[in-house]
């Protein structure tokens, strides 16, 4: 009945962006979200275009999954180009409408934005499409490694994470219950006034809380009987690995930057 | 109230990569005041089945009738919330869905959301909390603060207060121990006999089902897979492991005690004194000889 | 035979002032012994288990395991002897997918992690999960986690394997999964069983049974004695197995069984006999 529950965004597969160290991909996501901002010119949007574009296709996620990721912010994508266009006062007037007057300057810079926006989130959602939640985790706990010794809980923040996305299937199939229950039981989620719907969610929320606290409880035990004692002396079964790939997209990467910075005006 | 189910499919999610078909083109028909056992294993449909009794989904195909209510993949009974008084359904680890500061308050959540008068609530309070098992002083006590088993009581008297005429079991005695699964099952048994109740009884056991039922639904990946008499269903060794599911102990032991001995003791739903009498007239037969 | 686990004397409550759980209870387990706890919902079996195991201590007495006492000094070496399956298979469950729960008692242990895969693929085969490595829980049946919560177990080698009621809310398949996977596993391996259940069809297999009432040892026999002690056994909220039940009618009625059944098989055997006599 739940085998359709997909945590996040993941699309499983087996290209090489799924492949790839999530170290990596984090990495020059966060590198690419900073330097969109350096592009200016036609050629050096034209790169990360092609960089991005190229990116999405070796992922082999269809089409339809991130036009889904893009919805929510297509008209705030929309919506600046229009705001630019009625803003911007530079260049060459092309067009006059009634009291509006439209510039070129206002196209191109509405233009540029938009792609800016439209690659970030390209860029962004690509790897929640290609990297397991738990990878993610895994690649954070790594990367915030450092912090450790300023006495940062990395290793509890990172167990944190992973036991919350090992529960939230188990926590939705529960709502799913006793939600279910109580409907039986004369309750109405759906209909009559708000304070009524707003009252219907007390005989929801604490059997849920209740159950919550009861696994929570039995969780920890079993943890505590499995020898879990904090993150000292422990190992790990999931290896992060640096690979070939890895490697290779870090030149490439290195490149973009280069003819990046070389095709900017400056 | 009758219940009759017409070529029922349930898809979860259709037009999806993900869909599934949990009910099958499933046809029977419920008899009113029968007390119906329905056996299959997890994911055989039992749990999809018991929520369209209760109008918590409609069906993908075909047609549910409860009563005068029609459930079809078109249109939904109006009075949603009068299906629901008329049918209780006491759900798996009934336990889990107490919330209220008092027991006798979350006795009085059913009743009170189909519009029962108080007055005529806390007569009703007062007659069910000894027919489940409960002592008054408990009344006033949290739930949170009970025995698992106490709970469970203070859950089902909360579906029993709304006086449904149709009552659904799903596995009603899980988690409990020996004692505890008798004697729960006794309570419904009498509740079923005292108030003319429709009991629909979803189980694991056999033997509960041998036990009470007059009817057996076997259900098998969504569809039926028999159906009838119990001692005629449970006689079926063959087919029944060929789901999976076994036949009650005492079956087998006559299934056994034949081939051992060769000869045949027909089950009836006897009882195990009524066995070990047959037993006895074919060994005293074979001395006498 | 090697002394595993020893109970001397031991009394438990959760707070001064409440009533007992456990009261005086003395007993011995050896190595390679298959013990059967049972007794009805709060007749203090499962306390015994987390007592094993140092999730709770007892006010009075000692208990002593492989001769280590279990004291707040000595629990994670203890942790490493005695692994525990519990009820609830959801709430057990740590890892994201099957390896990673298999994976987490050695993480613990900070087992190197070539161990860790070998130990894996052995444990998964051992209970038949061994094509499950990346499925995620909620995609499992109950039996089909509880056998990956055995298998965690077993991947950290200890001595003393403990089930507490952990049938208790599978499927008739499911259960039927676990007692097998159980057998198997006591059988190929140099450990002792502790099985604590209410179901007494669970216990025929056991070398010996501690039948548990109100926080005292009631009986300690093999299951042969246990099931002939019927109408005592209810009298303690306990279920007795149909063949032990028609036993006793046949009995009453003049045939003449003379050892108590554990299955059906026995009790066949002995009607055939005086079936054929004539």
């Amino acid at each position: 009945m739940n085998n359709s529950l997909i945590i996040g965004q993941y699309v499983p597969g087996n290209s090489i962006v799924h492949r790839l160290d999530p170290r990596t991909k984090i990495t020059i996501i966060f590198f690419f979200v900073f330097i969109v901002f350096f592009a200016n010119t036609l050629i050096s949007y034209g790169i990360l275009t092609i960089f991005a574009l190229t990116s999405m296709i070796t992922s082999r996620v269809p089409i339809r999954f991130i036009l889904k990721g893009l919805t929510p912010v297509w008209f705030l994508i929309v919506f600046t180009f229009i705001l630019h266009l009625f803003v911007t006062k530079e260049g060459t007037l092309i067009f006059h409408l009634s009291i509006f007057k439209f510039y070129s300057g206002g196209v191109i810079q509405g233009l540029a934005i938009s792609v800016r926006f439209f690659l970030l989130i390209l860029v962004t959602s690509l790897l929640t499409l290609t990297t397991t939640p738990i990878e993610i985790t895994d690649a954070i706990e790594d990367m915030l490694h450092p912090l450790n010794k300023i006495k940062f809980p990395v290793h509890e923040l990172a167990l944190m994470m992973s036991i919350s996305l090992r529960f939230i299937p188990t926590l939705m199939q529960e709502t799913d219950k006793i939600s279910k229950a109580q409907a039986s039981r004369g309750v109405d989620f759906r209909t009559g006034p708000i304070k009524d719907r707003a009252k219907a969610v007390v005989p929801l929320l604490v059997p849920l809380f209740v159950s919550a606290f009861k696994r929570a409880e039995e969780l920890a035990m079993a943890m505590e009987a499995r020898g879990y004692h904090g993150g000292e002396g422990r190992t790990k079964l999931r290896e992060l690995k640096i690979g070939k790939h890895d490697i290779l997209i870090y030149i490439l990467f290195a490149f973009v930057i280069a003819i990046l910075f070389y095709t900017r005006s400056y | 109230m009758d219940i009759t189910f017409k070529n029922v499919s349930y898809i979860y999610q259709a037009n999806s990569p993900f869909a599934h078909k949990a009910i099958d083109d499933l046809s029977f028909h419920i008899p009113s005041g029968s007390f119906v056992a329905v056996i299959g294993h997890t994911g055989s449909g039992k749990s999809t089945l018991i929520q369209h009794l209760n109008g918590l989904v409609k069906p993908t195909a075909g047609e549910v009738t409860i009563g005068d209510f029609h459930l079809t993949p078109e249109q939904k009974p109006k009075n949603m919330k009068e299906l629901r008084s008329r049918v209780g359904v006491v759900f798996q680890y009934p336990e889990h869905q107490l919330f209220e500061e008092t027991v006798e308050k979350d006795i009085a959540f059913g009743p009170e959301n189909f519009g029962v008068s108080k007055s005529e609530i806390k007569h009703r309070i007062q007659q069910i909390t000894p027919a489940v098992g409960l002592t008054e002083e408990l009344l006033e006590r949290s739930p949170f603060e009970l025995s698992g088993g106490q709970m469970r009581r203070v859950a089902i008297a909360g579906v029993l207060a709304v006086r449904p005429d149709v009552l659904v079991l799903d596995e009603p005695t899980a988690g409990l121990d020996p004692r505890g699964q008798k004697e729960m099952m006794k309570m419904f048994y009498q509740l079923h006999q005292e108030q003319g109740l429709t009991t629909i009884l979803v189980t694991h056991s056999m033997e509960d089902a041998v036990k009470y039922a007059d009817h057996v639904i076997i259900l098998n990946k969504g569809t039926k897979y028999m159906e009838g008499k119990p001692e005629a269903v449970f006689t079926q060794k063959k087919a029944l492991n060929k789901v999976q599911l076994d036949v009650p102990e005492m079956v087998q032991f006559l299934n056994q005690f034949q081939t051992k001995l060769g000869k045949e003791i027909p089950f009836d739903r006897q009882s195990i004194k009524q066995v070990a009498q047959s037993i006895q007239q074919i060994i005293k037969g074979a001395e006498s000889s | 035979m090697r002394k595993i686990i020893e109970f001397r004397n031991v009394s438990f409550r959760y707070e001064d002032e409440q009533p007992w759980v456990l009261k005086n209870l003395s007993f011995e387990i050896y190595e390679n012994e298959w013990i059967a706890i049972i007794g009805h919902n709060g007749s203090g079996k499962s306390t015994i288990a987390k007592l094993l195991n140092g999730l709770l201590f007892p006010q009075e007495g000692e208990i002593l395991i492989d001769g280590k006492q279990v004291n707040q000094d000595t629990i994670w070496d203890i942790r490493k002897d005695v692994g525990m399956v519990f009820q609830n298979p959801d709430n057990q469950f740590v890892g994201t997918t099957v390896q990673d729960d298999v994976a987490f008692g050695m993480e613990n242990r900070g087992f190197p992690r070539e161990d860790m895969i070998k130990r894996m693929e052995e444990t998964l085969s051992a209970v038949g999960m061994q094509d499950y490595l990346l499925t995620e829980p909620h995609r499992l049946s109950g039996g089909q986690k509880q056998r990956v919560a055995i298998a965690s177990v077993l991947a950290i080698s200890p001595q003393v394997l403990i089930l507490d009621e952990a049938t208790a809310m599978l499927d008739p398949k499911g259960r039927t999964e676990i007692m097998q996977t159980v057998t198997d596993v006591q059988s190929e391996n140099e450990l002792s069983l502790i099985t604590i259940t209410h179901d007494l069809t669970e216990v025929v297999q056991a070398d010996r049974v501690i039948v548990m009432n109100e926080g005292e040892i009631w009986r300690e026999a093999l299951p042969r004695e246990i099931f002939s002690l019927k109408d005592q056994l209810r009298e303690i909220g306990l279920d007795v197995p149909f063949i032990t039940v028609l036993a006793d009618e046949l009995n009453q009625l003049g045939v003449p069984i003379t050892q108590e059944p554990l299955n059906h098989e026995e009790l066949l055997e002995e009607l055939w006999t005086l079936h054929s006599k004539t």
